[in-house]
């Protein structure tokens, strides 16, 4: 069990700060287990990474929180309100982005703002300016007669967003925000979300996308078959689970056998790509000289070498795997 | 309280907007009521006193049930029923929003033929009033009717089917078409358990003081009953279909 960094301690320890407090939560579906018994808050103005593989809990987890699927056990609170009690308060000062775009397919993008901010009882006086320092905002101004259904894929993700954030949300879980989107479109998106934690909203981000989430949350839980496996700030997770440092390398004229490599002190494993050989291993400087003794009795020349830490990716498959 | 009614009415209005030239929304709750009605009235030569009263019961009947069917199954199909889950309100209001365009569609529909009415029907109205409230009551109840059946529906792609496998039976065992007074003692139980039994007989009687065989202050009663506990079960149902 990998949970070095999370045993229920930061909720107690920094109950204030906390916005989201999950004690034993629990989900079961019939007889299917998808929560089991998890614990973890969320800070305050904080960029919080829920991270895992397919079926692992995630979703199951945020419906929980936002109301849209029944707790089977244990206890979530936002904002010191319980979810399950107080799901009308709860609903008032969260954001929600679902995975899927689903805002009103024959509204066109402000009816679906001006609708949005009339269920959340924003002020008459204030919707329409809302709506379209937020149509500005995401770049829609333009679109802002358009149906909802006639809208691009990523523009849509936008107007999704959008919808989220016309109460002024104090916390804003996101699932999934950049899922297809082009590359200038996730730019823009994580421009907006980080100037949302500037100005102190509290950001529950689920995502499978690894990178993204070391590049931009502040701290990370990793859960697995329903249990939370690591949770810590993305350098602490690095630290406690991942070697040293990865050495890629490819020999001239040819490569030494796997097992000659694999044989030399410090290392953890070798893969073979093609002609690279990427070697993973607990003591850089002690391989790289293992590495020159080797090619210097074989004759070889070193015809690439890079050396680099693991990345965030192979992180989270090292967690995952090992949990 | 308030502002859960006020909130029912934003949904009503978005659904107005969204689905009102719904293809399944006219096609089945406008103009098929009224062509059936004209049917009627061609293939008899006029609307009787007795028939009118069925045929505006059926016309906000389809008009109301349609509706509901269009705006909650095709949401639950596309996801965008959940949003209506994230807002912060009650189940009841989002059951009330939903009856509510409905209801305005049911009142839409109903217009046509009580024009019809109007004009082949010499009937003496026992106080224009009382129709008129008693068509709100019955088109509330119609509603909330096609809400309750639009949540229990769980594949969205056969909901017009199943909508008229509830609703064309009614059409021939609701007093609507023909007098339930008539019917052998089992097919008059089988009536007794229809809402549209005791909708129509409560318009026949504003319609033209008369009644079949269920008295005004029952069919009153039974639907305005109906109508709050269709509503009521409604949130049930969402609340339930919550996984």
């Amino acid at each position: 069990m990998l949970n070095l960094y999370f045993r229920g301690d930061d909720v107690l320890e920094n109950h204030d700060e906390c916005v989201i407090v999950v004690e034993e939560l629990t989900k079961k579906y019939g007889d299917l287990v998808a929560v089991k018994g998890i614990n973890f808050c969320v800070r305050r103005g904080e960029i919080f990474g829920f991270l895992g593989p397919n079926g692992a809990g995630k979703t199951s987890t945020v419906r929980m929180l936002c109301g849209l699927t029944k707790i089977t056990s244990g206890k979530a609170k936002i904002y010191g309100y319980d979810v399950a009690r107080n799901h009308k308060n709860v609903k008032r000062i969260i954001g929600v982005v679902p995975e899927s775009s689903n805002l009103y397919w024959d509204l066109t993008c402000l009816d679906n703002l001006l609708f949005c901010g009339e269920m959340f009882s924003v002020p008459r006086e204030e919707r329409l300016s809302r709506a379209i320092k937020l149509l500005k905002l995401f770049g829609l101004w333009g679109k802002r007669n358009v149906k909802f259904k006639n809208l691009s894929k990523g523009l849509k993700r936008r107007l999704t967003i959008a919808a989220a954030l016309i109460h002024n949300p104090k916390i804003l879980f996101m699932d999934e925000p950049t899922a297809g989107l082009d590359v200038f479109s996730k730019r823009m998106l994580w421009n907006r979300i980080l100037g949302l934690k500037e100005k102190g909203v509290t950001i529950f981000l689920t995502t499978h996308n690894v990178r993204e989430a070391f590049e931009v949350c502040d701290r990370i839980a990793i859960i697995n078959k329903g249990r939370i496996v690591a949770l810590g700030r993305p350098w602490e997770l690095r630290e406690a689970f991942s070697a040293k440092g990865i050495i890629e390398i490819v020999f001239h004229p040819n490569n030494p056998r796997v097992e000659e490599v694999s044989s030399l002190h410090g290392v953890i494993k070798v893969e073979r790509k093609h002609e690279l050989l990427k070697i993973v291993t607990y003591d850089t400087v002690r391989v790289l000289k293992e590495i020159a003794k080797l090619a210097r009795s074989k004759g070889l020349d070193i015809y690439l070498l890079n050396v680099r830490g693991i990345d965030a990716e192979e992180l989270f498959i090292k967690i995952v795997g090992d949990s | 309280m308030f502002d859960d009614v006020k909130k029912a009415f934003y949904i009503a209005k978005k659904d107005l907007k969204e689905y009102y030239m719904k293809p399944g929304t006219i096609s089945w709750g406008l103009m098929f009521p009224f062509v059936f009605s004209l049917a009627f009235m061609i293939r008899r030569g006029g609307l009787t006193t007795w028939l009118a009263p069925g045929m505006i019961s059926l016309a906000l009947f389809f008009g109301s049930t349609s509706m509901s069917a269009m705006a909650i199954v095709f949401e639950r199909r596309i996801d965008s029923f959940e949003r209506l889950l994230l807002f912060p309100v009650s189940y009841v209001c989002i059951a009330l929003g939903k009856s509510l365009s409905s209801f305005v569609l049911g009142i839409i529909a109903s217009v046509p033929v009580l024009i019809l009415a109007e004009i082949f029907v010499s009937a003496p109205h026992i106080h224009p009033l009382l129709l008129a409230l008693c068509i709100l009551l019955a088109t509330f109840t119609s509603s909330t009717f096609g809400v309750l059946l639009s949540f229990l529906i769980k594949d969205p792609s056969q909901t017009m089917t199943i909508f008229n496998i509830v609703r064309f039976p009614m059409m021939f065992l609701s007093d609507v078409i023909i007098p339930v007074s008539t019917f052998p003692l089992v097919l008059k139980v089988i009536s007794f358990l229809l809402p549209l039994t005791y909708i129509t007989e409560a318009i026949r009687y504003s319609y033209s003081g008369t009644y079949d065989i269920v008295p005004p202050h029952i069919s009153f009663t039974v639907t305005i009953i109906l109508g709050v506990m269709f509503l009521y079960l409604s949130s049930l149902v969402i609340r339930k279909n919550i996984p």
